[in-house]
């Protein structure tokens, strides 16, 4: 049943971890169905619409972001204690996002590289997805989420079924929106073989191949793949690169990378 | 050659059976008779850097002068200035598109609607397809035999597939991966069809032999300006396809394929494509007879309901999900189970193969694994078994 039937209007709450912001504000970027929502849920906590906020218990909790301090876990587990549902946005939230190459590297190097007095930096040495926390009910991939997808998971949750929102990868949504393979019939390097759909194969459709911002599709064989581009020319450093963007932390793809890194083969 | 052709008025008869011979001209007729009769016709061009099937309102859109390259995970297409129309092979894109779109919504239901209200095919314009390939008419006769009858057969398929015209070109530029000689779907078109087109080349200006298959395709041929072909003619058809024939790649052997799949279940083959294939799919959604779906039901801020259906791929884990999780758990049992169906429950199921040599798995593969060879291994194999223990669906 939906809302209109029920009366039921979930609060709901967003809050932000390590993060940029632009997964949240995909949900003001509802232009077309903006007035729908606000009438079908209780916006109670979200800071890029309003100050105003309500105390919890929330319904559902959309949280965005990593987390990179302990303070930020204390707060996640404040989140996941006063929330029914609980769904990740992004892949700050999901696999640690781009601040996440820190895993791979030395952090108070970067931090002294970046700031005029590193001491008064505290910062954890990883950058972690949610779920690696807290028990975490759907996680929406994406860098950013596509709006599309998070009003499914907010139409799914209204009526209480299964959003549809597949696992499998780019290359099925080339196909069906009829692009030509940017690997096969260009030889350009492209993640979507093992990247999960869901952005709309945006990039090929331009001539691009896919960065990965979706992360790794279900049963994805980044291997194979980083086989495929080293045959097609690609250094084996830069197929490092190619496995470390956005979510670089991401099991499959951290694997991959780590493979052909120059510094761990040393 | 224009003057070789009969006057208005003269022998224009076009009775099956007998080939007739058009110029480039003539072709253009046929196109622009289809549109007259309503038709949307709808044919090869180029399109994002491949051969794709693209609507068209006369020669002038097709893609003269265009050829391909093929080769396993590779697709390239090059111009040059020849006047050959139809020297490549297939593309990524199939008449699986055209009569099972990737996308479409099966029923809606608006919040005040008592019943859901079924949804056609949004196309009520019935559709010609021009200078598709003997291996696509092929494959819309094992769709016909999935979608089009039966039981289960699908009101939307169907209705496409009702008024359709089909204008084939037979095979003059097979590429490196394909095999329809092996399936027996080509070079040549022998049924299936209400026009077939031979291009033959002998001379600067290509001539089109033109065979009807059909009342409707004779009364489209009998519009157009055309000769009675000459045994000359014929033997410059032959000659087509017997080098068709000759440039065709790596053989399939057939010869008890799906005996041969049965017993090799466990062979270690398996293992070794899986650890190459990347579970992408793309085989699947470009395979021109892979007719798999998935029914997604949805609901929106306003109270509408829809069910809707997408291209799906038996390389999705959730296609083999039974109650509380996949029967087909890996890629090895995944990737047999797409190649063990093609090739060889295919026939118990639905009579033929599954399988119709167009090579698109091959060429469109990222990494390009080649279906021939897979099966050629496991036949110089048979009986081979992998070690170690196995899980039923592992």
């Amino acid at each position: 049943m939906n809302s209109m039937s029920t009366g039921f209007h979930p609060t709901i709450a967003v809050f932000k971890f390590a993060s940029c912001d632009g997964c949240q504000l995909s949900l003001l970027d509802c232009e077309d169905e903006l007035l729908a929502l606000a009438g079908a849920v209780r916006i109670a906590n979200f800071q890029e619409m309003s100050r105003a906020t309500i105390e919890g218990p929330y319904d559902i909790a959309f949280v965005e972001g990593s987390i990179t301090t302990s303070a930020d876990l204390e707060r996640l587990e404040r989140i996941r204690a006063t929330s029914t549902a609980l769904i990740t946005i992004g892949a700050c939230a999901t696999a640690g996002g781009i601040q996440a190459l820190r895993n791979f590297a030395d952090v108070q190097e970067y931090t002294a590289a970046v700031y005029p007095r590193p001491e008064f930096i505290r910062t954890l040495a990883t950058s972690t997805p949610i779920a690696e926390h807290v028990r975490v009910d759907f996680e929406l991939r994406g860098c950013p989420i596509n709006r599309h997808q998070l009003l499914e998971v907010i139409t799914a949750a209204l009526a209480g079924r299964r959003p549809a929102v597949p696992h499998h990868s780019v290359c099925a949504e080339c196909k069906q929106r009829g692009t030509t393979c940017v690997l096969v019939a260009g030889g350009t390097p492209c993640l979507g073989p093992v990247t999960q759909a869901g952005c709309g194969a945006i990039c090929p459709a331009v001539g691009r191949g896919c960065y990965g911002c979706y992360g790794p599709a279900e049963a994805a064989n980044p291997r194979a793949l980083g086989d495929r581009l080293l045959a097609g020319g690609m250094a084996p450093a830069d197929v490092t690169r190619w496995f470390r963007t956005f979510n670089s932390a991401a099991p499959a793809f951290s694997k991959e990378s780590l493979r052909h890194d120059p510094q761990r083969q040393r | 050659m224009a003057d070789q052709f009969p006057q208005p008025g003269d022998d224009r008869g076009a009775a099956a059976g007998a080939a007739r011979i058009v110029d480039g001209a003539g072709l253009d007729a046929v196109i622009r008779g289809l549109r007259g009769r309503g038709y949307r016709t709808v044919g090869p061009a180029v399109r994002d850097r491949a051969i794709s099937l693209a609507e068209i309102s006369g020669v002038a859109d097709l893609p003269r002068g265009w050829h391909d390259s093929q080769s396993p995970g590779s697709y390239r297409l090059t111009r040059g200035t020849d006047r050959e129309i139809f020297g490549w092979a297939v593309g990524a894109d199939s008449v699986k598109r055209q009569l099972l779109p990737p996308r479409e919504v099966v029923w809606r239901a608006g919040a005040s609607d008592r019943l859901p209200r079924e949804e056609g095919p949004a196309e009520s314009v019935p559709l010609a397809l021009v200078g598709v390939r003997p291996c696509e008419v092929a494959a819309l006769r094992i769709l016909d035999r999935v979608l089009g009858g039966g039981q289960v057969a699908d009101p939307r398929y169907a209705a496409r597939r009702q008024d359709l015209f089909v204008c084939t070109v037979e095979c003059g530029s097979p590429a490196s991966t394909c095999f329809c000689t092996s399936m027996g779907t080509g070079p040549g078109a022998e049924s299936g069809f209400d026009l077939a087109i031979t291009e033959i080349l002998e001379d600067e200006e290509p001539r089109y032999l033109v065979r009807v298959g059909s009342d409707r395709g004779a009364m489209v041929l009998n519009e157009v300006e055309s000769r009675p072909a000459t045994p000359q003619d014929e033997a410059a058809r032959q000659e087509v396809l017997d080098r068709a024939e000759s440039q065709m790649g790596l053989r399939l052997v057939t010869d008890g394929l799906p005996e041969l799949l049965e017993r090799n279940l466990e062979h270690p083959r398996w293992d070794q494509v899986a650890s190459r294939c990347l579970s992408c799919g793309n085989c699947t959604q470009v395979c021109p007879t892979c007719f798999c779906v998935s029914v997604e039901d949805t609901t929106d801020l306003g109270g509408t309901v829809e069910r809707r259906r997408r291209w799906a791929s038996c390389f999705e884990v959730g296609h083999s999900y039974i109650h509380g999780g996949p029967v087909r758990p890996t890629t090895r049992s995944r990737y047999r189970q797409w190649a063990t169906h093609k090739l060889g429950t295919w026939h118990a199921q639905f009579g033929t193969s599954g399988c119709v040599g167009c090579g698109r798995c091959i060429a469109w593969c990222p990494v390009g694994i080649d279906l021939r060879e897979e099966v050629s291994a496991i036949r110089a194999g048979d009986g081979l078994r992998a070690a170690g223990p196995r899980s039923g669906g592992g």
